[in-house]
């Protein structure tokens, strides 16, 4: 009998990574709740259609939805123990999520300047607390894909390691359809 | 006590074509929801048009890249509860603060 079966029969270290993503669901939901009951009640500007850069927001989205199949091949790769590909599609999910923060620390920068700070009003408070945990959760996931790598470059990410990856890309593939949520609600609904 | 089930085997899932076709197909609906945005003449129903393509973009993720399609029923069960509690807290806040509903203000 396996310890670490489940009377579902699942693995319990997948089971509790499911259990985490239910709970980031509500709490997501509750962040993305207190933007939207906020949303038009900024009594002074910025506003969101004076700000919001939906060409450089799309960019980044496509991005992130392609760091997605990077998961999804990485996993393949190591179920199947072709090293090389795991390594290929590792690193490429580093380099996506890299380019997304990258965009993200663009975009606060260029609020700031603009003037939209977390004080400033109600959009900004909302705004940047919901995208700034949504980022958080996105470096999380870029150090963790790090440490598979390194696994992997150390030849310790065979086959029989595949549950860590799929645990890692779980969380990978959840930190992605929160922002496909936030995407929509936040920059193309205004 | 109920005997505990081997954990099931993480392959079988879909194959490497699909997963391909998959993020084609999420990469032409992030295009269409950027064009709706774009399009006066659709903002009129520009919210529900929106809803159903993030939806589906949602969907495409969790059943092929979170492989819900081929994973255990109780996993899609966990995952479907915390949407669920999430949207009814998420449309309970919209109402409580006039964003939605009767004395809607924006």
């Amino acid at each position: 009998m396996d310890p670490h079966a489940t009377t579902f029969g699942v693995h319990s270290r997948k089971m509790a990574m499911w259990v985490f993503i239910a709970s980031e669901c509500m709490f997501f939901g509750s962040l993305i709740a207190t933007y939207l009951s906020y949303e038009g009640k900024s009594l002074v500007g910025p506003t969101p259609e004076e700000i919001l850069n939906i060409p450089l927001t799309s960019v980044s989205t496509f991005v992130l939805l392609m760091s997605s199949l990077a998961m999804v091949l990485a996993l393949d790769a190591v179920q199947t123990g072709d090293r090389r590909s795991a390594r290929l599609w590792l690193g490429a999910v580093i380099v996506l999520g890299g380019l997304f923060l990258g965009g993200q620390v663009y975009e606060f920068n260029h609020f700031y300047h603009e003037g939209l700070t977390l004080q400033q009003n109600l959009f900004g408070a909302t705004f940047f607390v919901l995208t700034g945990f949504h980022g958080a959760h996105v470096t999380v996931g870029v150090i963790w894909m790090i440490t598979l790598l390194v696994m992997s470059l150390r030849g310790r990410l065979g086959p029989e390691r595949s549950l860590d990856v799929e645990v890692a890309g779980l969380y990978w593939h959840f930190v992605d359809v929160v922002w496909i949520v936030i995407f929509t609600v936040v920059y193309l609904i205004q | 006590m109920a005997e505990r089930a081997a954990p099931e085997s993480s392959k079988g899932h879909a194959s490497k074509s699909m997963y391909w076709l998959i993020a084609v197909i999420l990469g032409i609906l992030t295009m269409l929801e950027v064009a709706v945005f774009y399009v006066p003449l659709l903002h009129s129903v520009i919210v529900p048009i929106l809803l159903v393509l993030s939806t589906a973009k949602f969907a495409l993720v969790a059943m092929f890249f979170m492989h819900l399609k081929f994973d255990k029923p109780i996993l899609t069960t966990l995952f479907a509860g915390g949407i669920i509690v999430a949207t009814a807290i998420i449309l309970s806040m919209m109402l409580l603060f006039g964003t939605i509903g009767p004395g809607a203000h924006m």
